[in-house]
């Protein structure tokens, strides 16, 4: 060793101190990994094994004897089954069973009357039998003896058992398979409209030289703001039977496909909007130029030059549209009247009939094509390539009168239906009695007189959405920065971003109930969050994880690589580098994080409908309980509350975003 | 402030609250009492009996019913205040609640009483089916009022009937079953059938059906006197009308759920839920009440609600009820799609 190293302090050994940053961005992969697993993997395997979790009659379970008239000689003791072989009582389909069914134990005795003298004796053959006197629970292997009028109240109970009965039995009851057809066409006919209109909306926006594009942009952001329950409420007040323009209906109903196509473009609009008008954002202008050379008109440069250029925006803007409004909950519970949809009969299933079991399957259900739609999208835009080379030269729009004036109607006819949806909900809002009484007040805003959960619900509301939007935005980019700036671990990274992308397919309505399937176990160490605000959180940052996952990641990976690298070449530890670098760099896709999870957490019903509880009730949530009590007009109201606040959020987050990029983002200019 | 006087501080706060809660119980009470009487219930019964506290735990009866079934294993419940009799036999059937005979229990009328001894639920209330019907809309239509459950099939009121979805709700499950009593099986389904050709929407609550008549979405809307009585007095022009056959109904009730800590406390609530003060305070939403005598007239519905209840017997309607749901979605649920 030479004497000059000797003469150095002894310092840290550089590649130490590298390890332990290794070592804790493994640690925090690990734990947000965990979080996933916990929070997605693990719920939604519990709810598949609950659709195949079965309840049916198991007649050997039982034994049965009956007496002569005088009630001293006993017949042979025989099972249920042997008796029902013999009597034929009940059919192979009327043993399959829920957990609520009762089957009467007078079938398996021939010629019963209640007012007989006969009487009779029950056991089980296992200590799992059980039965009913009346309402009583009874049970267990020893003989147990009824007169006849008791013997008539004698119901045989179900057992639990696994298998593929669930299935069966939902494929042969034609009211529920039916939503399958009606989901797919609903989905299908809202896709096509809403992809036409946003299509052309964008065009517009993009490709003309018309005035006021600031504020159809604006307009056009609307029903992000809202729970789609709100454009179902509208509906009612618009083309209801007291609607102001009933006319326009023609005799049919709005309750049904017409109306849930109508609000489904109200709500899905904005979404197909941003995709598409990206898409139609960037274009060569050679191709047009060689287009105008080769003497195309417009019309077909239109087929063969914009819409193959937007053409992935384009499917990928249908697929989201297609999945919104499939898993879509809120408006066709207002709405939708008799015509069944996959997401509503879940919750008819859980919160009308108990039926768990039943809901797990069409969750099953409406799982597939939310994931056929997912995967599909992602391989369409595997094979996007790069439509803007280097030598590309933008395109710019040139004014044309008569083409500007008809974008400009196009837009105008857009936003008046989009503002007359929410104007319409302020109105009937504030009318005190529609129609009788068309004066207005304030009486729709005394919350706390309703069901639903009252100002209360509001506040929580709020705080739900800011917890969401701190925690949700840590959590979120955190992982992104492990899964886009670590090295090595491969193969965990790839897990962690599968499991990232894995929410974007898992609609609200199935992810509410495998929560509760996981969660409300008291065998789950994770128990004590069930019916707090915790698990409302945990549940919303979730299922908006995608989005935020992959906002997250576009901002890093327009980080410079070497940044890394240099900062451990300066032996800087890795979260100085994460905070004095990477956040102040990536601050504008935190902020964009955190305001979408905070307007998301605002509107979102079908996740926490079966979460919230009394201590938790939510605003959103609250709009769906109010106009399912028929408490239209206040659910109106409520609704609006939602708008507004997330409006506010807007603004603020406007206003911070210009404070501290002003601050943080100099370099950009 | 140092970390150490903010210990000591946090111990005192914590020495106060543990011998303030020595004092008093707290009870989880689980209920489906409209909202807007919960605050009075808790003030009347907790002036009554101050050493006892209720955290209530509110929602629609269907919600809580779910709920209460979910927690079977291990129930978060010390008391059911308020929940239909016929979900109170569901929970009954797997052995949730605490038989108890309240001190006074024999002063009830029979019909809100568990039949077991001791009884395992106790009403406080009923809710009476009814039909909320809207006379401006009617005169515009030029309909006459419906007198009976059979006038509801008419031809003229095609499309102008609203009921709840009994799937959904316990309103409309009430319904049915009331039907299937009076009518007897065969004549009741053949009577839906009849029915379902007039209706216009089934809702997945109880009382939206009188709030879409207050408000003119429909004429008539099979529901429940008590809406039609709040959708009155908030000056929508509608009548209520109780058929002529007799209505189903339905008893809220209270019950103790088996293996609360809290036992005694408990026992005190369901005491005082039955007493005559507490049914005197049901009186002021609820036109029938358990204790006989007490009911004074609710105003807009007529004095004698209870006369038009019919015999209900809910363990026969709790025993055969996923038979009935099953039956009803089959007939009625496939098939009703609207025009278009």
């Amino acid at each position: 060793m030479s004497v000059a190293a000797l003469a150095l302090p002894a310092g840290r050994a550089p590649r130490q101190s590298i390890a332990r940053d290794d070592l804790v961005k493994r640690g925090l992969m690990v734990a947000i990994s965990l979080y996933l697993v916990l929070s997605l993997a693990a719920p939604l395997y519990v709810m598949l094994s609950k659709s195949l979790s079965t309840y049916r009659f198991d007649l050997k379970q039982f034994e049965l004897q009956v007496s002569d008239a005088t009630g001293t000689v006993w017949s042979e003791p025989a099972s249920a089954e042997a008796l029902n072989a013999r009597l034929s009582a009940a059919t192979a389909d009327d043993l399959r069973a829920g957990s609520d069914s009762r089957l009467a134990a007078t079938k398996f005795v021939e010629d019963f009357s209640f007012r007989s003298p006969v009487r009779y004796r029950l056991r089980g053959t296992e200590e799992g039998a059980r039965w009913l006197v009346g309402s009583a629970p009874g049970g267990g292997t020893a003989w147990q003896e009824f007169d006849s009028n008791t013997f008539r109240r004698v119901m045989l109970r179900p057992v639990q058992s696994y298998g593929l009965d669930n299935f069966v039995s939902y494929f042969s009851t034609p009211a529920l398979s039916n939503s399958i057809r009606n989901s797919a066409l609903m989905a299908t006919i809202s896709t096509a409209i809403t992809i036409a209109v946003a299509f052309g909306l964008a065009y517009a926006l993009n490709r003309s030289t018309m005035p006021f594009k600031g504020f159809f942009r604006l307009v056009t952001a609307i029903p992000i703001l809202v729970p789609s329950l709100l454009p179902g409420i509208a509906l009612v007040y618009l083309f209801g039977n007291q609607g102001l323009l009933k006319g326009l209906m023609m005799g049919y109903s709005i309750y049904g496909p017409i109306g849930i196509v109508i609000g489904s473009v109200f709500f899905t609009l904005p979404h197909a909007f941003l995709i598409i008008s990206t898409a139609l954002s960037v274009a060569d202008a050679r191709h047009y130029e060689a287009a105008a050379s080769l003497r195309a008109s417009r019309w077909r440069t239109f087929w063969t030059v914009t819409v193959p250029g937007a053409r992935f925006g384009i499917v990928s803007a249908a697929f989201v549209v297609f999945t919104l409004v499939i898993t879509d909950f809120g408006l066709p519970k207002v709405i939708g009247g008799q015509y069944n949809m996959l997401a509503v009969d879940i919750y008819k299933q859980v919160i009308g009939q108990q039926n768990f079991e039943m809901g797990a399957v069409v969750s099953v259900i409406l799982l597939i094509p939310a994931v056929l739609a997912f995967v599909v999208d992602r391989i369409v835009q595997r094979r996007q390539v790069a439509l803007l080379s280097a030598r590309a030269v933008p395109y710019r729009p040139k004014p044309n009168r008569r083409f500007d004036m008809l974008c400009l109607a196009w837009c105008a006819f857009v936003a008046v239906f989009l503002v007359g949806i929410i104007g319409i909900c302020q109105l009937a809002a504030l009318v005190k009695l529609w129609p009788y009484d068309m004066s207005l007040g304030l009486k729709n805003y005394a919350f706390d007189l309703m069901d639903g959960g009252g100002w209360a619900a509001y506040w929580n509301s709020i705080e739900m959405a800011l917890l969401t939007a701190v925690v949700g935005t840590v959590v979120v980019f955190t992982g992104a920065y492990m899964v886009e700036k670590t090295k090595g671990f491969a193969t965990g990274r790839a897990a962690f971003h599968f499991l990232a992308m894995l929410p974007m397919a898992v609609p609200g309505m199935v992810l509410g109930l495998a929560y509760i399937f996981f969660f409300n176990n008291p065998a789950n160490p994770l128990n004590p969050i069930y019916g707090t605000m915790a698990i409302l959180v945990v549940c919303t940052v979730t299922h908006f994880y995608t989005v935020s996952h992959l906002t997250a990641l576009t901002a890093l990976k327009q980080m410079d690589a070497e940044f890394e690298p240099v900062a451990e070449s300066l032996r800087q530890p890795f979260h100085r580098l994460f905070f004095k670098v990477t956040v102040p760099v990536c601050l504008p896709a935190i902020l964009d994080i955190s305001i979408y999870l905070f307007v998301n957490a605002m509107t979102t019903v079908s996740a926490v409908v079966f979460l919230y509880s009394t201590q938790t009730q939510l605003a959103s949530v609250a709009v769906l309980n109010m106009d399912d009590a028929g408490d239209i007009a206040p659910a109106a109201a409520m609704g609006m509350m939602i708008f507004y606040t997330n409006v506010v959020a807007r603004l603020v987050h406007a206003l911070l975003s210009r404070l501290l990029l002003a601050r943080s983002q100099a370099w950009r200019r | 402030m140092t970390s150490r006087s903010s210990a000591v501080l946090a111990a005192l706060a914590a020495a106060l609250l543990s011998s303030s809660a020595f004092a008093e119980t707290t009870l989880t009470v689980y209920t489906s009492v409209e909202a807007v009487d919960l605050d009075r219930y808790k003030q009347t019964f907790e002036a009554a009996n101050p050493d006892i506290k209720i955290n209530w735990v509110r929602d629609s009866t269907g919600v809580m019913t779910a709920k209460l079934l979910a927690e079977k294993d291990n129930p978060q419940a010390d008391v059911v205040w308020g929940v239909a009799a016929t979900s109170l036999l569901l929970l009954k059937g797997e052995g949730m609640l605490e038989p108890y005979a309240p001190a006074g229990v024999e002063k009830l009328d029979p019909k809100f009483v568990d039949q077991a001894t001791p009884p395992s639920w106790v009403g406080m209330d009923a809710y009476v089916a009814a039909l909320c019907y809207n006379t401006v809309e009617a005169e515009k239509l030029g309909l006459t009022p419906p007198k009976s459950w059979a006038d509801l099939t008419k031809p003229e009121y095609k499309g102008h009937v609203v009921m709840p979805n009994p799937n959904s709700s316990g309103t409309g499950f009430l319904d049915v079953s009331a039907w299937l009593q009076i009518m007897g099986e065969e004549a009741a389904w053949k009577y839906m059938d009849a029915l379902h050709e007039n209706i216009a929407a089934y809702t997945h609550s109880g009382s939206k059906p009188c709030k879409m008549a207050a408000a003119g979405e429909t004429v008539i809307g099979v529901s429940f006197e008590f809406p039609g009585a709040k959708a009155k007095q908030g000056g929508a022009p509608i009548d209520i009308i109780f058929p002529s056959e007799g209505s189903g109904w339905e008893a809220e009730a209270t019950a103790i759920i088996a293996g609360t800590a809290n036992l005694e406390a408990a026992k005190k609530l369901v005491d005082w839920s039955i007493s005559k003060e507490a049914n005197e305070m049901y009186n002021v939403g609820y036109a029938v009440v358990a204790y006989p005598g007490v009911a004074k007239p609710v105003e807009h519905l007529p004095a004698d609600v209870a006369a038009k209840m019919i015999k209900n017997d809910f363990e026969w309607a709790a025993n055969n009820r996923a038979k009935i749901l099953a039956e009803w979605a089959k007939r009625y649920d496939g098939k009703s799609e609207p025009k278009s």
